[in-house]
Parts: structure tokens; C-alpha cells; sequence
């Protein structure tokens, strides 16, 4: 299946829990459902977080790449 | 309006809430909040409130710091005993968030000038320890459809509710007229826990919080009382008075009325330790 090109993207490598986790929610909120923001996190903590907290809030994660010791997450906004 | 690292950093906490979010601290920013008396009600109540990022406070106040008020008005410290509360609240919720904008009444709100004062304010927390500064409240705020929360406090006990006019009852289809002079004795007679006085405080910055973010349920129509001996909290149903003297169809109230002081507790000379 095809990428869907990113609508918006946030680099959150070095940025620590909950700050990235907020930034990303504050992210999704200008965007409109459907549209897709791309994240970049750290390994640990923050994988272990940010991903659960996105999928409390009702968004869809709809691909996660590893990327050296980071996480590249696409994020469908709902 | 995007918010500021600083701000996302500061408000991390409650912005991650449901239901809060960035267009809900973006609320809070931009909210005018009216605070009166800096008591054992106001000081915990507007320190929250800066705390929360309220764009605006109001606080109203015409006494000094007294050494006995620092047992539970905590906005106010040992140094402060003697400067008028509204500036040492001031300086204290300016301490805490330098972004809140703080506008200092220090007046007595009578019939003349508190029209002009709640006016500027989207919502009113009653934290007066008296029951004509109470009337007069409630009624300025029917009478200018202002959202108010009222509370009182008294040595254990604790009550609260919110005031939306002609949504739900107001202080008057609860308790109609003040009490007679001399049957109630006040707090300075009757003591009080400082606990209780925070409790209630920080229910009312609840409820103001609620109001500004449009989410959960006010108490409107519901007495929340507290009582700290038990540890409990009860509810009870108030339902609208439809002959309310001032929040009915058919008010016989229309005009604000200055009651007369109960006690002498204006008029007594200074108490504190020297």
C-alpha cells in the first residue's frame, strides 16, 4: 500500500516525556480528521508512551518505522 | 492563538486532559475571572486559578493582612501582615504565573459600585464572609445574569454551588432573606479549620475551570456540603424558588440593597499579637 504524504510533521528526538506527547496533541488539533502528521520520537520511554496516549485520544497510528534509535510515526488524525 | 513553549511547558499537565487541550488553555487564557474577598476562600481559589493560567483575576478586598488570616488565606505571608490583601495576593499570584494579569479592587462592594466592577468579568467567586456582601452578590449577579459561584464556610462545615441566573436557583431560592441580626455568629466568633476553607476554595476554582472549558457539570441546582470531622461530602437538590425575591418571574427585588452589618466586625480594633 502506498504512503500517505504527510500533512504535517514534528521532529521530537530529545524532547521528554509528556512535552512530546503534548506537542503532538497540539499538533492533531489543527489539523482535520483524516489528515496525517508525522512524528519522530525517541526509542524507550517515549515509544513506550506516546503511541498508547495518541491511540487514547481516538487517532489512528497507520505506520511506525524504526529509524537508527528513533521512531518515525505517521498519525491519521480522527 | 498558538501557545508559547513556555506555556506548553507550564501547562503540560492540563493540556494533556481531555477535554482541555490547546483550545481549552487557549479558554483559559483568555478568561476574566472576578475573585471577592482574598480570605480562606479567595486565596486558595485565585491561587489555583493563576496557577491554571487565567488570563484575568479580579480580586476584591478592603482589609490588611492580619497575623490570624495566615492560618488559612495562603496567598498571604507573615511579611505581608499589615499591606492590604489585594496587594499582597497581587504580589503573590504574580510570583507564581507573571502571565496572569491581576487587577486589584480594594474597595467594600456596596449597591454603588459593584455593578460597575462584576461588569468586567466573565465569572464571580464569592469568597465574602459576610452576609450582606453574600446578598448583594447573588443579586448583582441575577440582576446582570453573571455565572457565580457561591460558598460558605463555618468552624468543620463547608457548602458550594454555582449560580447560573435563569438557568438554575440562585443563593435567594435557598436561603430568601439574611438571617436576623445576632443568629448566626461568624467565623471570626466561630472559628474555623483551615482545611476547610481550601477545600472549598479549590472547589470553587473547579467550578470556575468547568465554566470557562464548557465540560463536565456545574453545580447548578446542587448544594455540595462538606463536612471535615467525617470526611463526607453530600448533595443536595435545590430546586428554583418560583417566588424567588430577586431570580423569579415577578422579583420583588429590583434594586440592590446594602444590609446593615450583623456584628461589629468592621468596627473592631486590631487583634493580632504584636
Amino acid at each position: 500500500m502506498e504512503e500517505k504524504k504527510p500533512d504535517a510533521n514534528l521532529d521530537l528526538r530529545g524532547v521528554v516525556c509528556p512535552i512530546n506527547f503534548v506537542k503532538t496533541k497540539l499538533k492533531l488539533e489543527e489539523l482535520n480528521n483524516g489528515q496525517i502528521l508525522e512524528i519522530i520520537i525517541d526509542a524507550g520511554e517515549p515509544m513506550a508512551n506516546v503511541p498508547r496516549s495518541i491511540k487514547e485520544e481516538g487517532h489512528k497510528i497507520v505506520k511506525v518505522d524504526k529509524v537508527d534509535n528513533h521512531f518515525r510515526l505517521l498519525i491519521e488524525k480522527a | 492563538m498558538a501557545l508559547t513553549n513556555e506555556q506548553i511547558e507550564r501547562y503540560s499537565r492540563q493540556i494533556i486532559l481531555p477535554n482541555v487541550g490547546g483550545k481549552g488553555q487557549d479558554k483559559i487564557l483568555k478568561s476574566r475571572v472576578l475573585v471577592i474577598g482574598t480570605g480562606g476562600l479567595g486565596a486558595p481559589c485565585s491561587f489555583y486559578l493563576a496557577a491554571a493560567g487565567v488570563g484575568k483575576i479580579g480580586l476584591v478586598d478592603s482589609d490588611k493582612v492580619e497575623l490570624n488570616n495566615l492560618q488559612r488565606q495562603i496567598v498571604h505571608t507573615t511579611a505581608d501582615v499589615g499591606i492590604p490583601k489585594v496587594e499582597s495576593g497581587k504580589k503573590r499570584l504574580k510570583a507564581l504565573n507573571p502571565e496572569v494579569e491581576i487587577v486589584t479592587h480594594g474597595m467594600r462592594l456596596d449597591s454603588s459600585n459593584i455593578l460597575d466592577v462584576i461588569k468586567e468579568y466573565d465569572i464571580v467567586v464569592d469568597g465574602s464572609d459576610n452576609f450582606p456582601t453574600r446578598y448583594l452578590v447573588n443579586d448583582a449577579c441575577v440582576i446582570s445574569k453573571k455565572p457565580l459561584v457561591h460558598a460558605g464556610i463555618f468552624r468543620y462545615d463547608g457548602q458550594i454551588m454555582t449560580i447560573l441566573p435563569g438557568t438554575g436557583p440562585c443563593y435567594r431560592c435557598l436561603f430568601p432573606e439574611p438571617p436576623p441580626q445576632g443568629a448566626v455568629p461568624s467565623c471570626q466568633e466561630g472559628g474555623i479549620l483551615g482545611v476547610v476553607a481550601g477545600a472549598l476554595g479549590v472547589l470553587q476554582a473547579n467550578e470556575v475551570l468547568k465554566f470557562v472549558l464548557s465540560t463536565g457539570d456545574m453545580l447548578v441546582g446542587r448544594l455540595l456540603i462538606f463536612n471535615a470531622l467525617d470526611s463526607t461530602f453530600r448533595t443536595v437538590k435545590v430546586p428554583r424558588d418560583k417566588d424567588c425575591p430577586v431570580c423569579s418571574e415577578h422579583p420583588k427585588i429590583t434594586k440592590l440593597i446594602d444590609y446593615q452589618e450583623f456584628c461589629n466586625l468592621r468596627t473592631k480594633t486590631d487583634c493580632s499579637v504584636k
